[in-house]
């Protein structure tokens, strides 16, 4: 008994000094941001002006606002297709019996581009979309015999879909071995009744493996997509919003905002705004992965 | 010819053409990483001339020129700023998981679920009021305005990662400690800790490589050239060595190198680390 009363009282300092960074660093600050977000204020004159929901509904007058909101889905609905989609079947393929101990090798790979920094890979691919002297329109060279220089980048039509493909070449192996991983704790035994069945490797596919990583199938499509509306660095290093505001995302909007026309307020309410997306489909996902626990 | 033949012939042709298709999406991988890496060794007029060639002579003054260029300095800045966040993440995190495993007390679940939370929240959402807060307190462009954000961010990540470990771990070595006089402070350095080297490892790794890649903190509260982080020194080098193509891919090439060795090193780790991040946020 006297073990445990002492155990009550020290709890506490094993806990506060990490609530204190948490509280301090994430909670106050995400609390005050939206306070900001009721005035129009400067980021060094102390004085600011309420204005109510007003910089909300500037923003919904903003065209680079939509323009924005249409990149981060664009990117959210590409990435599921290539991150989740292609990553599956990759996992699927990586897993199944036909291959052998080759399918290390083959995960190493796929899955190095995800640790390195994105600004690096960002300016990696900046000098692979050089119309004249990157790697992409290199190699189309070769194969058209043309003189083929487009600027993929310079283009408000490409530019935007040049840098999701980016994160498509980056991030696919990442989602590939989180499936793999899920993969991994199906239990044999239904794997065996199914080729007791006759079942080929295709019906184990859709008939065991994908119902067995449902949750898991959820959860990565929930964080490609939290990532989607995340998105900063790979605009910011690349092509900070350009050509003519057409690749600009809710992230670097608010950026300029705040650190161009130096409005805080407003871009306050931008940071709102991505925080209402992020935060519900967060909590879409907590609500999955717990039901999958249960 | 048999049937068992025929279907063991049909089963390599399968075999052969998904390896032949895994050979491809590789390819497609690496081939990118393949041209940074040896134009970064060609000359400037080598890689103008013919984008795809291989260096006729390896250039590695390009990697001292990148080097000389300043990003030694934003190397070593990364590496100070990262070596002191991971320590503070994993010296205060497993003390709060090491808590909240193994006591009972007021308000526990409350401040279980509000740890849990913070996985959530996007830094985006933070920054503006955190670079007013880090005016304030003078603490804008010096290394604590990295620092200090950025344990705040991943304390609740590696709390969740480590607490979950520590429950893990049977009681009955504890009680023996106890027995024998020691504290809670006490056991829980002497006896969890040792214990839980995988799990502090995979922890420091996967807090690692977000504070070695981080870019929009790093972006906006450091303003000195002197304390800029690789991936901020890196992209601004962009403007600086615009006709130097060459030193420039070396300086990427410099930048990713860290992760990549430390990714094949402790593949294990790494993995474990972020799928448990992941799945639950």
């Amino acid at each position: 008994m006297i073990v445990l009363k002492r155990k009550k009282y020290t709890a506490y300092l094993f806990i506060v000094p990490a609530m204190l960074f948490i509280l301090t660093f994430v909670y106050i600050p995400i609390i005050q941001n939206f306070y900001y977000s009721f005035f129009r204020m400067n980021s060094y004159s102390p004085t600011k002006t309420f204005v109510g929901l007003s910089n909300y509904l500037d923003i919904f007058q903003n065209e680079i606002f939509y323009t924005a909101l249409i990149n981060n889905t664009w990117y959210a609905v590409i990435s599921l297709i290539f991150q989740v989609g292609l990553g599956l079947i990759l996992a699927i393929t990586l897993e199944s019996k036909i291959l052998g101990r080759e399918r290390k090798f083959f995960r190493t790979i796929y899955f190095l581009p995800s640790v390195i920094a994105i600004a690096a890979v960002g300016l990696m691919f900046y000098y692979v979309y050089n119309p004249n002297l990157g790697l992409l329109n290199a190699l189309i060279r070769i194969f058209t015999e043309n003189d083929f220089r487009y600027a993929w980048l310079g283009h408000p039509r490409t530019a935007i879909f040049a840098i999701i493909a980016m994160s498509q070449w980056q991030f696919t192996g990442y989602i590939m071995v989180l499936l793999i991983v899920a993969i991994q704790k199906i239990p044999q035994e239904l794997y065996e009744v199914a080729e007791i069945d006759g079942a080929s490797s295709f019906q184990k596919a859709l008939y065991v493996t994908i119902p067995q990583i449902k949750e898991m199938i959820l959860v990565t499509s929930i964080i490609t997509v939290i990532g989607a509306y995340k998105l900063f660095t790979e605009i910011f290093v690349i092509t900070r919003g350009g050509p003519y505001d057409s690749t600009h995302v809710l992230g670097t909007f608010m950026y300029k905002t705040a650190f161009f026309y130096d409005k805080m307020g407003y871009a306050a309410a931008i940071a709102g705004i991505i925080f209402a997306i992020t935060f519900t489909t967060s909590v879409i996902q907590i609500y999955i992965s717990n039901r999958g626990e249960n | 010819m048999s049937y068992a033949s025929k279907t063991q012939k049909n089963y390599l042709f399968k075999r052969i053409l998904i390896i032949l298709i895994l050979i491809f999406f590789a390819s497609l991988v690496l081939y990118p990483m393949f041209w940074v890496v040896s134009s970064s060794l060609k000359t400037n007029n080598e890689f103008l001339s013919d984008p795809l060639g291989l260096p006729d002579k390896l250039m590695f003054q390009n990697y001292s020129e990148a080097w000389a260029q300043g990003l030694s300095k934003y190397f070593i800045n990364s590496i100070f700023i990262n070596i002191v966040s991971v320590i503070i993440t994993v010296s205060i995190g497993s003390a709060c998981a090491y808590g909240l495993a193994r006591f009972n007390f007021k308000g526990k679940t409350f401040i279980f679920y509000g740890i849990l939370a913070g996985l959530l929240l996007s830094p985006q959402v933070a920054v503006l009021p955190l670079y007013k807060l880090l005016v304030t307190f003078n603490l804008y462009d010096t290394y604590w305005a990295l620092i200090l954000p950025y344990v705040g961010f991943r304390l609740p990540f590696a709390i969740f990662l480590m607490r979950s470990y520590f429950l893990s771990i049977p009681k009955e070595i504890e009680e023996s400690a106890y027995i024998d006089g020691c504290n809670s402070f006490m056991t829980f350095i002497k006896i969890i800790l040792p214990i839980s080297k995988p799990i502090i490892a995979s922890a420091a790794i996967v807090t690692s490589r977000f504070f070695w890649n981080e870019f929009l903190f790093a972006l906006i509260f450091i303003e000195s050239k002197s304390k800029y982080t690789i991936p901020i020194g890196l992209s601004n080098f962009r403007d600086t060595l615009t006709t130097n193509y060459t030193a420039m891919l070396a300086g990427i090439t410099i930048a990713a190198l860290p992760m990549i060795i430390l990714f094949i090193i402790m593949q294990k780790q790494f993995i474990k680390g972020l799928t448990a991040g992941s799945v639950k946020g």
